[in-house]
């Protein structure tokens, strides 16, 4: 059986700066991580095949350069890594996202049965969380978002219980598989790679699958699939605020501006 | 009769305008019909001029302004004898486009509930419908989908909705996806609305993204500003890659246009409890034994002490790293209890382990727009701001005048915050004793 984990390489966003002349992202020597979230599915689907004998699978669509990623999870002791890269993929939104994504696990399933899909409960820099239900719909598989705890496998009646993390409460739900599951940062703690296994990965291929090889119509993937798209970009307004009084020299007295000031603007009521 | 051959006009080149592109993922590449675009390790096009046959399809796909169409001195001469010799073209795809969505109409809201209780985003959510049905002139829907739920109808009517889709079967009792997306996409396809808003909850997201994958049609995440456009067009502003740029996203060729958004982004509209409106019942029912997932628990964290939201706040004090240790936020509770304000904190100090994980405000945590957010010792990643920028009153407190977050505060003092705060909180103190 399979298990499949869908992980996107993402730049990283905490050091993303904006130029404050052009406006612009300043993208030099930022680095592509995994999708922080996406290490907790790698890590979950790494745990079912030491503890259930899946095989298990990592995928992701991106460009080229997205190969680093996907040796990564090899490190980490996936069977198989296939980047999904076709030049036709490019511009996607969500919908054709996940159709890339669903028709590469159709594929996988035509030469073994699938169990459990996995992925992150959102990236970090699209930051949507509609790829992981796109996939479930899709592929008619069982849809269970943020889990941060999978209670129960039972292979023979081929049901999956999880913990749903909701606003102010948890869910218990026990569903069909195969299913698809988004995680959360408290399902797992993910591993880190071995030596050997860091060495082993660095000779391992890393499968690539073009449009050849899917062959989905061209306009259902990349922008041309992409109902949705991005008119303008721009950096978020900010006003600079007011500095009161001197605080380094004069608390007490900056304190008692301030709060004059909330008085004054009828925004405390004492 | 043979005219005079009029010069070809020329089509031009596309470049790169250094400095703008944003990679947004090779749309630029994906459009370009004639393969003259790669695109760089950092993710940014490079053009073979030479191949380009100026069809414009990426300058007009880029979001950043990053391409432009160039001219040799001889095109520009060409160019401008032609000038206001052009024809208007008959444009056949916008045809076909109004064709397509002009069926639709109408903009629904999906009111979220929880053992008939509602989530207070569907009620900030029909604020934002009731602008974008009014600018649109049609009507707004409350779509309610639930077990004993009729009751919601009216109150959706007292925060602006006209009219009530209302399913209400044993079936719907606890939300899961299957019966959810199968209500959903009923009423859409039957009734052909053009715009639909959910909350960006866990429940919110789990079926949105679900009946946008099965419609067909395009999803825009959590945005924080919503209008229209002059062809009836949603436009749909969201912040990406962390908070660090906004971008306006178009749906333009298909509907519904969904979107959903956070809570507390859109302020609460006021409540008018003699506002009536049309409730209207549908019948649809789908039979449990066709639906593979039960809810066998839920366990609500109402037990203990810690019921605290800091989401619905009116007043929050928040804590970071400045903050030094546990024990230090004493002082801020001291605070916090002077104003009736709740406890929050950025994820440093939940990492720290000095507040429990529901009190983080930011990306990875709650977003709150209280009426005063006073931020101690916290820096303003941006992670955080998203979270709270939208806040009425926004104090800072910090020693660093550098810190970003003095870029979001309407009010800031420099300074140690163990002097500041509980001067803040005997001042406060005073005032309400003299007022007694
Ligand atoms: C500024 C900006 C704004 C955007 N806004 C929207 C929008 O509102 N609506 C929209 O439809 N698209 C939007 N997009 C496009 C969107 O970012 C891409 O479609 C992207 O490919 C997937 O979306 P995501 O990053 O939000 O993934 P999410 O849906 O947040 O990802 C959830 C999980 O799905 C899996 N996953 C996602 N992408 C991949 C992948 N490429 N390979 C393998 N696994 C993957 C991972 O497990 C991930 O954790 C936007 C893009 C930009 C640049
Ligand atoms: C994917 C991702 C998601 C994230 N999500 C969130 C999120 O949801 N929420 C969030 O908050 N963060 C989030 N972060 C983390 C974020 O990037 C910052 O690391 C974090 O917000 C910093 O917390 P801080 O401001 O408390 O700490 P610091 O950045 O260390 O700031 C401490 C501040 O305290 C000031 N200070 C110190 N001592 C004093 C004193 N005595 N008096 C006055 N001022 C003092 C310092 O000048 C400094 O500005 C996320 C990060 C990532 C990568």
């Amino acid at each position: 059986m399979l298990v499949v984990a869908c992980i996107k390489q993402v730049p990283d966003t905490t050091q993303v700066q904006i130029d404050p002349v052009t406006n612009t992202l300043i993208r030099d020597g930022i680095p592509f991580i995994v999708n922080p979230y996406d290490s907790h599915a790698l890590e979950e689907s790494l745990r079912l095949k030491d503890s259930n004998g899946f095989t298990a699978v990592a995928l992701s669509m991106g460009p080229p350069n997205a190969e680093a990623t996907l040796r990564k999870a090899l490190a980490l002791g996936v069977d198989r890594s296939i980047l999904l890269s076709d030049r036709v993929f490019g511009g996607a939104d969500t919908l054709s996202t996940s159709n890339v994504l669903a028709a590469a696990i159709q594929r996988l399933a035509e030469q073994d049965e699938i169990g459990i899909v996995f992925c992150g409960k959102q990236t970090i820099d699209g930051d949507t969380a509609q790829v992981g239900p796109g996939i479930a719909v899709r592929l008619g598989f069982t849809q269970l978002t943020l889990v941060d705890r999978i209670e129960k496998l039972d292979l023979a009646k081929k049901t999956v219980t999880v913990r749903r993390k909701l606003e102010g409460r948890y869910e218990i739900v026990e569903a069909r598989l195969p299913a698809m599951i988004t995680v959360v940062r408290e399902l797992n703690r993910p591993r880190y790679p071995t030596v050997p296994m860091r060495l082993a990965s660095a000779k391992a291929q890393v499968e690539v699958w073009n449009n050849e090889v899917l062959k989905l119509d061209v306009n259902s993937v990349g922008l041309k699939g992409s109902p949705t798209w991005v008119s303008r970009i721009f950096s978020p307004q900010r006003t600079e605020g007011e500095i009161l009084g001197d605080g380094m020299r004069d608390p007490v007295g900056a304190a008692l501006l301030l709060v004059d000031r909330l008085l004054e603007e009828d925004l405390l009521a004492v | 009769m043979s005219e005079p051959v009029k010069p070809k006009r020329p089509r031009g080149r596309a470049r790169v305008v250094a400095g703008k592109c944003a990679a947004c993922g090779a749309r630029c590449q994906s459009a370009c019909p004639v393969d003259c675009i790669e695109m760089t390790d950092a993710g940014e096009p490079l053009v073979t001029a030479d191949k380009c046959i100026g069809c414009l399809k990426c300058v007009k796909v880029c979001p950043a302004g990053a391409l432009e169409m160039f001219f040799t001195p001889e095109e520009e001469k060409i160019l401008a004898q032609l000038a206001g010799t052009a024809l208007p073209e008959v444009d056949e795809e916008e045809l076909e486009r109004r064709r397509r969505i002009d069926p639709y109409r109408g903009v629904w809201v999906f009111v979220e509930q929880n053992d008939g209780e509602p989530a207070r985003v569907s009620w900030e959510l029909m604020g934002s419908g009731r602008q974008l049905a009014d600018s649109l002139d049609v009507e707004l829907f409350a779509v309610i989908i639930g077990s004993n739920v009729g009751h919601l109808a009216q109150e959706a009517f007292c925060y602006g909705a006209d009219c009530a889709y209302v399913l209400d079967q044993p079936v719907f009792a606890r939300y899961r996806t299957e019966p959810y997306l199968e209500a959903m996409c009923y009423l859409v396809d039957k009734y052909k609305p053009e715009v639909v808003l959910m909350g960006a909850t866990g429940m919110g997201r789990d079926l949105a993204g679900a009946v946008a994958t099965r419609v067909k049609t395009g999803l825009t995440a959590d945005c924080t500003g919503l209008g229209i456009d002059d062809k009836r067009n949603l436009m749909q502003t969201r912040p990406a890659f962390g908070g660090n740029i906004m971008a306006t996203i178009m749906c333009d060729k298909f509907r519904p246009q969904m979107a959903t958004v956070r809570p507390h982004v859109m302020p609460l509209p006021e409540r008018n409890p003699a506002a009536t409106g049309l409730v209207l019942p549908e019948g649809f029912d789908i039979s449990e034994a066709a639906i593979f997932s039960r809810v066998l628990e839920v366990i609500t964290d109402k037990s203990g002490k810690d019921r605290v939201d800091v989401a619905g706040a009116e007043f929050i004090v928040s804590g970071g790293r400045g903050l030094m240790a546990k024990e230090n936020f004493a002082i801020l509770e001291e605070l916090a209890g002077e104003l009736g304000a709740v406890v929050g904190g950025s994820r440093s100090a939940v990492d720290a382990g000095w507040l429990p994980p529901d009190r983080q405000v930011g990306q990875t945590g709650k977003t709150v727009r209280p009426k005063i957010y006073i931020a101690c010792g916290i820096s303003g990643a941006i992670q955080h701001l998203v979270g709270m920028q939208d806040s009425d009153v926004i104090i800072a407190i910090n020693r660093d005048p550098e810190a970003p977050i003095f870029e979001v505060a309407t009010f800031g003092i420099v300074g140690d915050l163990f002097d500041v705060v509980p001067a803040l909180t005997m001042r406060i103190r005073e005032l309400k004793q003299a007022r007694a």
